[in-house]
Formats: C-alpha cells, sequence, structure tokens
C-alpha cells in the first residue's frame, strides 16, 4: 500500500512540539502573576502604567507574539487527537481540524494585530 | 457450517484486511467494541487524558493573555475594567485550575522529551535525567527572569 | 493439610456456542513458584480439558501467552501467582484482538502491519558480496527495539490499537525504527513514505503503555517519538530543500 502524497503531518506536529515548549516555559509564569498573583494583591506593583512601559520595547511584542501564537497551534494539534481518540468522532475529521486550527489562526491574527496596534 | 438460531456472522477483520479467503467462512469471532469510555478506571489511561486536556489549558492562557493586551490597548480605565475581572473568585479559581493543568503539562512536557531523542555520548545512551533535568532548570530560570521583568518595571 | 488455592476468574468464548465471551471460576493450587500458566495447564489437565490458550516455551521468549491479568497485558510465563493478594485473578484475551475461542486472539491483522513495515536489510545497489562490517556502537544504535518477541502486549496497551484498528502499531512501528538505525540498511526513505502517515507513526499521541507493559524492554513509544522527529526533520529538508540531492 504506498502512498499517493507525503503526508503533511510533519508539519503540524513540529507546530505542536515548539508551541509545547513555549507553552511549557513561558505560559506558567505568564498565568501565575496575572492570572492569580495579580488579581490576589501579592504583585502591587505590576499595573497599567508598568505594563505600558514594557510594551514599548519590541522585544516585548516579539516576546508576547510568540506567547500568544506557537501554543495555539500546540493546542490545536493535541486537542484534535483528544477528540479523535476521546470522542472518537474520526469521521469529523474536516469539521475538526477546520475549527482547532482555524481557532490557532485567528488567535495569531488577533495576537499579531493587537501588537501592532501598541 | 451449522449456524442456525445464530446472529448473522460478522465479517472476520483480516477478509477486509485481504487475507487469504478461506478465513471467510470460518466460525465468527467475538470483537470487543471499543467505549467511549474506555479510559475510565484505568489510572494510566486517566493520567494520560488529563495530560491531553492541559491543553485546553494551554489555550485557555493565551486566551486570558490576549484580553489582557487587548485592555492595555485600550488605556488605563480599559485595563482598570480587565484587571477588575480578573479578581472575580470565579476566574480566580478557574485560573487556578488552569494554573495547576499548565504544571502539568510543563512537568510531563519536560519528563517526555528525552524520550524523543535518543543522545549518545561515546556509544553509551545519556540518562534522561541528564536531558529532562537541565530543562527543567531552564523553565525556573526563566520563569524568574520574567517575574523580574514585571517586577522591576512595577511603579 | 489443606493446601492454599486461589481463584481464577477466565474468559471463556465458544463461537459456535456462544454469542460474547463470559466468565467461569476456577481454584488452583497457590504454589509460591507458579505463573499464571501454570495455574491454566492445571485447570486444562484437571478441571476443564476445554479451556483453549496459547502457550510455547514457558520462558518468555516466543511471545505466545500472552494474556490479560486482571485488566493489565502480561505474559502468562512470567506472571507468578503469589502476587495477586485479592481474589478471584481475572484472565482475559489481549485486548483489541478478535477473540478466536476463549483466550486466543487472531493476530492476522498483526502479522500484514508487520510485512507493511518491511522489516528487513534493504539494499539500493543490489546484494554486495562479502560481509557486513558493523561496530559495537554501531549496533547499540538499534539492539533495544530488535528485542522484539512479537508478544502483542503493546498492542493490548495501546488505546490507539483498541481506536482505530489500522493503526500500524507499537511493535511493527519499532520494528521499522530498528531497522532505519541499522547501519547496514539503506531502506529509510522506503519506510518513511509508508510511514509518515495517520495510521503510522502520526496515529500515535504518546500515552506510552506500550512501553510500560512491554516485557523485552523494547521501549517502542521511545522509538516512535524518535521516528516522529527524523520524519520531521525530514519534512523540512524536503521543504526547505525541494530539489535536494538525497
Amino acid at each position: 500500500m504506498s502512498q499517493v502524497k507525503a503526508s503533511n503531518e510533519p508539519i503540524f506536529w513540529t507546530l505542536f512540539s515548539a508551541g509545547g515548549v513555549v507553552a511549557a516555559l513561558l505560559l506558567p509564569i505568564q498565568l501565575l502573576i496575572f492570572g492569580l498573583a495579580a488579581p490576589l494583591g501579592w504583585l502591587p506593583g505590576v499595573s497599567y502604567s508598568s505594563l505600558a512601559v514594557l510594551m514599548h520595547s519590541p522585544i516585548t511584542r516579539i516576546y508576547f507574539f510568540v506567547l500568544c501564537s506557537l501554543p495555539l497551534f500546540h493546542f490545536a494539534h493535541r486537542f484534535r487527537y483528544t477528540l479523535y481518540d476521546g470522542l472518537q468522532i474520526k469521521h469529523l475529521n474536516e469539521v475538526v481540524f477546520a475549527g482547532c486550527y482555524g481557532a490557532a489562526v485567528v488567535g495569531t491574527v488577533v495576537a499579531g494585530w493587537l501588537l501592532w496596534r501598541m | 457450517m451449522s449456524s442456525a438460531g445464530q446472529a448473522p456472522a460478522i465479517q472476520p477483520a483480516s477478509v477486509t484486511a485481504g487475507a487469504p479467503a478461506y478465513t471467510e467462512f470460518h466460525p465468527r469471532w467475538y470483537r470487543r467494541p471499543v467505549s467511549t469510555y474506555w479510559w475510565m478506571g484505568n489510572w494510566p489511561y486517566v493520567k494520560f487524558i488529563l495530560r491531553e486536556l492541559s491543553s485546553v489549558a494551554v489555550a485557555w492562557a493565551v486566551a486570558v493573555t490576549l484580553f489582557q493586551l487587548a485592555a492595555i490597548n485600550g488605556g488605563t480605565s480599559s485595563y482598570a475594567n480587565f484587571a477588575q475581572h480578573m479578581r472575580s473568585p470565579w476566574l480566580i479559581v478557574l485560573n487556578a485550575i488552569a494554573f495547576a493543568f499548565l504544571l502539568l503539562h510543563s512537568i510531563t512536557w519536560f519528563n517526555l522529551a528525552p524520550k524523543a531523542m535518543a543522545v549518545r555520548l561515546q556509544g553509551k545512551r545519556v540518562p534522561a535525567i541528564l536531558i529532562s533535568g537541565p530543562q527543567f532548570l531552564a523553565w525556573l530560570a526563566i520563569s524568574g527572569f520574567v517575574l523580574w521583568m514585571y517586577v522591576r518595571t512595577a511603579s | 493439610m489443606m493446601t492454599q488455592t486461589i481463584t481464577l476468574e477466565v474468559s471463556r468464548y465458544s463461537p459456535e456456542k456462544d454469542r460474547e465471551p463470559y466468565f467461569q471460576k476456577f481454584e488452583v493450587p497457590l504454589k509460591k513458584e507458579w505463573v499464571i500458566l501454570d495455574a491454566l495447564n492445571y485447570v486444562k489437565d484437571q478441571l476443564d480439558g476445554t479451556l483453549t490458550f496459547r502457550w510455547s516455551c514457558r520462558m518468555g521468549i516466543c511471545g505466545s501467552c500472552g494474556y490479560m491479568v486482571n485488566g493489565e497485558p502480561k505474559l502468562g510465563c512470567a506472571t507468578f501467582l503469589t502476587q495477586y493478594t485479592h481474589e478471584p485473578v481475572r484472565i482475559e484475551p489481549l485486548r483489541n484482538f478478535p477473540v478466536i475461542r476463549d483466550l486466543v486472539v487472531e493476530i492476522d491483522e498483526f502479522l500484514e502491519k508487520l510485512k507493511k513495515v518491511k522489516p528487513w536489510l534493504i539494499h539500493k545497489n543490489g546484494n554486495g558480496a562479502g560481509e557486513y562490517l558493523q561496530t559495537p556502537d554501531q549496533l547499540e544504535e538499534f539492539r533495544q527495539h530488535s528485542m522484539c518477541i512479537n508478544c502483542l502486549l503493546c498492542y493490548a496497551a495501546c488505546p490507539i490499537s483498541g481506536l482505530d484498528p489500522i493503526f500500524i502499531g507499537p511493535a511493527a512501528l519499532a520494528l521499522a525504527h530498528r531497522y532505519n538505525k541499522d547501519s547496514r540498511d539503506e531502506g529509510a526513505e522506503e519506510r518513511m513514505a509508508i510511514l509518515s502517515h495517520p495510521d503510522g507513526i502520526w496515529g500515535c499521541t504518546f500515552v506510552g503503555e506500550c512501553t510500560r507493559v512491554c516485557p523485552k524492554h523494547v521501549d517502542p513509544a521511545g522509538a516512535i517519538q524518535q521516528y516522529k522527529l527524523a520524519a520531521a526533520m525530514d519534512g523540512m529538508k524536503r521543504f526547505l530543500m525541494p530539489f535536494g540531492q538525497r
């Protein structure tokens, strides 16, 4: 049984891996600070003005772009397979694929636009 | 083959796979159906599903960050609004759960990463801890650095 | 003196009579040196001669005696009775395979998958004369993955093998990787074309159960992840240098 064309999976797996590394290294501290520490008042100095200062630097904006785009592709790949294996909906292949990667693309575009406008 | 009163024969899988035709008339085999809840009641499978669901927490954390960026774009009052929402008890609980899942992702990720790389030094396989250990340390160092960046610009 | 006994709950299925498997209890002696296989043979010899199960070498090298013991894939010849403190001990045929009878499963599909990965040395330029030279380090690259005894415990442990019967599966993919890493082989490209496919390596979601249950420590999960990395790098090369020579 031979392949007609080479599978595109390597690209998605590479995005999944890269996104996984970014998510593993950078997202926990991000959510810890802005989802828990700051709202609970543990970091009184972190505020709009301090963030606005940080956002001036193009490096910060690139950092946030990477932070918001690659992990979404990690999610898309993993969640796609969770739906296949968990809910066994392989027959909805195209819908699941479009939904997952569509969300990743939308998130990336939104991140890019927001960071460009700052 | 006497099959009076029996349920109709199920096609043996090897027929569909193109194996010799003589199996077509073989007495039927039993194929246990796989339930949607195949992963329940088996701790290794549950751990696997939890690990996979951590990707939802990853998407959630990105979504929170996107809202935050939009709030920064909107100015002081818009950010104050965002910060106010983040203080809601429901969101704090949700973020705590998401944070736990993010930790699960990071820990399982760094533990599994060495498996994909067969690193050999002088013919012998490098022990996994020497590959995952530095990644854990890098994680702590980078997290500390990021925290410092936010705190040092604090007003 | 009363000898100690242990109760087994064995899955029975006769295709001519039954529509689905049922359990039958047997009480067997609990001897400290006995394994599951000894208990099953006791049942067949003394209690019920119709009990059907595969076994051969009874020393963990033929790969015939794989069963589910209390929901875990195990070799019957390598699992001691005394490690089970709760009765009854439930013995079922390997998961994810069609059941022919009692504890015997149909493995033809697996054998087809095995052939698909071309588990032999592939030469591009015909068979040269003379022997191959291989250093111990080169052997070490693939030795671990060559230890497979085809016992199929990994297929029973792999949830994807249950959810997707066409998934090529841990043992076959690990064997393909074994040949790819063999310095004497030149077939990596040929195998990549077949296996870089949603039912090949990309079907695997690294559950890792296959490696945990493998009695020969082949580490199929590791082999598959390494294969994915190789395929990803190969894919990058194709993308960046589409007209490159290889």
